[in-house]
């Protein structure tokens, strides 16, 4: 794959919530290792853009290509696209419960014979762990048998982040991964963030209603009008 | 997802939820146990019970019913109508087909407790359950006319040992009041028990029986008459009828055309029955009040299974947000499907395990005192095909159950995207 592959390409997307009014998106054209900063007010449908990136919702009208593939038209082929391909990090509570911090981050290697080769690229799936919680700015040895209820809102995110990024998909989404941080910590994730993506190559869509945020990334789009 | 990876998340996620899931697998568990439990009891009642005459090929009696032949002859519930003349009873027990054959005569009491006048040859030839031979726990059988031998309830019942004496009671029931205490008997052994009526009877000898009745006639004491116990001795005491006798066959396979040749004997009307089919036919009469409760142990599963359909069910909701980061890391809504399911699998495999536990825990506490108090013994092997089709059918329909929060769940992530609303 070239430097300058397209990784993310939408055209005349458009979508509609049973019973509301159609929700028309921007084109985007996103190239391999770039990030996209989405703005835009509560409402505007940044949610439901990542789920129609995530291959989770589907475009009542337009295109969606990944790494120039089209979306599957079948559920389970988007399923496996995103299993394999994209990274997802929440707002929020993004750690299952029942699952230890190790066992959180590995959780896409359970689902995607590709994520879990492609961790193992350098030795075992705990070492990949560990190096991705320290990327992170999280203490392996401390962090990595935790019970995810005893984490702050801080750490549980950059665990979430270390899930998303584990096994090294094309495509990160985020939605409002910082909103509940503060200033100082907002900023540092970000920056771990945005060196770990650059480091893999791998091209990112951040959502966020913060438009201080934008200076972050390389480009920008606005949502609604 | 693989089925191993699934099985591990299910696990983790139920362990998570531990208090709840317990709950269920424990109300589930118990009502298995219960139906379980009610299964092996009714089977080994109905085994005991098919047994409570083995090693007999035919019960012989006036022609009657056969339930109503096995009703007095075995279980001592009413009386006989006709009895059967001793000559027709040697007649028939010197065919050559004949190994042995086994006299009873009925009609006397002690205390409540059936008097059988027989011959030592009831201790030797019936057996009960699995062909288990007659066992004295103490003494010997009867060899003087005023000998008896008590059944284990009996004895017990009345606190009776080896050389007590013992007065008989003309006629059975609540009328028989004329005592034969000219006559009195001693107790030469005590039968060990066996789980069957037998446990409740009084053994005497026919001539026993005969001698208490020399000075009767037609029920009734001949007025101005009167033989003691030691003239009665010289007295001939063969008996002009009994109420019924067992006959053992030299060959099993001439059962059915001897049975046809007593019945169609020509001197006295006479019926011949298999103690095996009359058996069965009377459990089916009886057998009704274990299917109720069979039925109830059904009912209490159905009610478990409820349980863990609302246990699923009520934790669905605080389960969207996990519903929405599987579907984000890839996971498919068959998996998320799948998932729930095999969540409501593993409750139903503790439960049938913990059922298991139940049943081989209250045979083995409850077994020794069973087998005590009713004769009852229940059998510590391992599920037969009727029990495992039981648990099947439990898994199957905890499977189902499963199925209901499953649907949910899979239809909200198709609805929801990756938005978990709260």
């Amino acid at each position: 794959m070239s430097r300058a592959s397209t990784i993310l390409e939408t055209t005349n997307v458009s979508f509609a919530w049973k019973g509301q009014p159609d929700l028309r998106f921007p084109d985007i054209r996103l190239l391999r290792g770039q990030s996209l900063f989405v703005h835009g007010p509560s409402g505007c449908g940044k949610s439901t853009a990542l789920g129609l990136l995530a291959g989770v919702l589907l475009p009542k009208a337009g295109t969606i290509r990944i790494a120039e593939k089209l979306l599957p038209a079948s559920q389970p082929g988007r399923d496996r696209m995103r299993a394999d391909g994209v990274g997802y990090i929440f707002q929020q509570f993004n750690l299952l419960p029942y699952l230890s911090v190790a066992d959180n981050v590995k959780l896409p290697c359970r689902l995607s014979r590709r994520r879990r080769d492609a961790a193992m690229q350098a030795g075992s799936l705990n070492d990949e762990v560990d190096r991705l919680l320290a990327a992170l700015g999280l203490e392996p040895d401390t962090m990595r048998g935790r019970v995810v209820s005893q984490l702050s809102v801080g750490q549980q995110q950059r665990v979430a982040a270390a899930r998303a990024l584990i096994g090294s998909p094309t495509l990160l989404l985020a939605d409002e991964p910082t909103s509940a941080l503060d200033a100082d910590a907002r900023d540092a994730f970000i920056q771990l963030l945005q060196g770990e993506c650059a480091m893999r190559g791998i091209s990112t869509v951040f959502v966020s209603h913060d438009l201080s945020l934008a200076r972050h990334f390389d480009d920008a789009v606005r949502l609604g009008s | 997802m693989n089925p191993r990876a699934l099985v591990s998340l299910a696990l983790r996620s139920l362990w998570h939820r531990r208090t709840s899931a317990l709950l269920t697998v424990l109300t589930l568990g118990l009502s298995v146990g219960l139906v379980l439990s009610v299964h092996r009891l009714g089977r080994d009642a109905r085994s005991s019970f098919a047994s409570t005459v083995s090693g007999t090929d035919l019960l012989v009696g006036a022609r009657s019913g056969p339930v109503n032949l096995l009703l007095y002859a075995v279980f001592h519930v009413g009386d006989a109508t006709n009895n059967v003349s001793w000559k027709s009873y040697q007649d028939v027990a010197s065919s050559p087909e004949v190994a042995w054959t086994v006299p009873i005569s009925l009609g006397d009491s002690h205390r409540g407790f059936r008097v059988v006048g027989t011959t030592a040859g009831f201790f030797d030839h019936l057996r009960f359950g699995d062909h288990e031979a007659m066992r004295l726990a103490s003494g010997h059988a009867f060899t003087d006319v005023y000998d008896a031998v008590l059944g284990a309830r009996v004895a017990r019942a009345l606190g009776y040992k080896v050389g007590t004496s013992l007065v008989l009671t003309h006629g059975t029931g609540v009328m028989a009041t004329q005592q034969h205490a000219d006559k009195p008997f001693v107790v030469t052994g005590i039968l060990a028990p066996t789980g069957t009526p037998f446990d409740d009877s009084v053994f005497v000898g026919l001539d026993g029986i005969e001698a208490i009745h020399v000075d009767w006639q037609s029920g009734m004491r001949l007025p101005g008459q009167s033989v003691s116990a030691e003239e009665a001795r010289h007295a001939d005491l063969t008996p002009k009828t009994i109420t019924a006798f067992f006959v053992g066959l030299n060959s099993r396979l001439s059962a059915f055309s001897f049975q046809r040749a007593i019945n169609e004997y020509p001197d006295e009307a006479l019926l011949a029955v298999l103690p095996g089919v009359a058996l069965q036919q009377l459990w089916s009469i009886v057998g009704v009040a274990e299917q109720a409760i069979r039925a109830i142990g059904y009912l209490v599963v159905a009610i478990g299974l409820c349980g863990l359909v609302t246990t699923l069910l009520s934790m669905l909701n605080e389960r969207r947000r996990e519903m929405a980061v599987l579907r984000a890391v890839g996971a498919s809504p068959a998996t998320v499907f799948a998932l729930m399911v095999a969540e409501a699998l593993l409750v139903g495999m503790a439960s049938c395990v913990l059922g298991l536990v139940l049943l081989y825990g209250a045979i083995a506490l409850a077994g020794p005192w069973l087998a005590q108090a009713a004769g009852l013994r229940l059998a510590l092997a391992p599920p037969d095909a009727a029990e495992w089709a039981l648990l099947g059918l439990v898994l199957a329909s905890a499977f189902v159950a499963g199925c209901v929060p499953a649907l949910v769940a899979y239809r909200r992530t198709l609805a929801d995207g990756l938005q978990a609303r709260l």
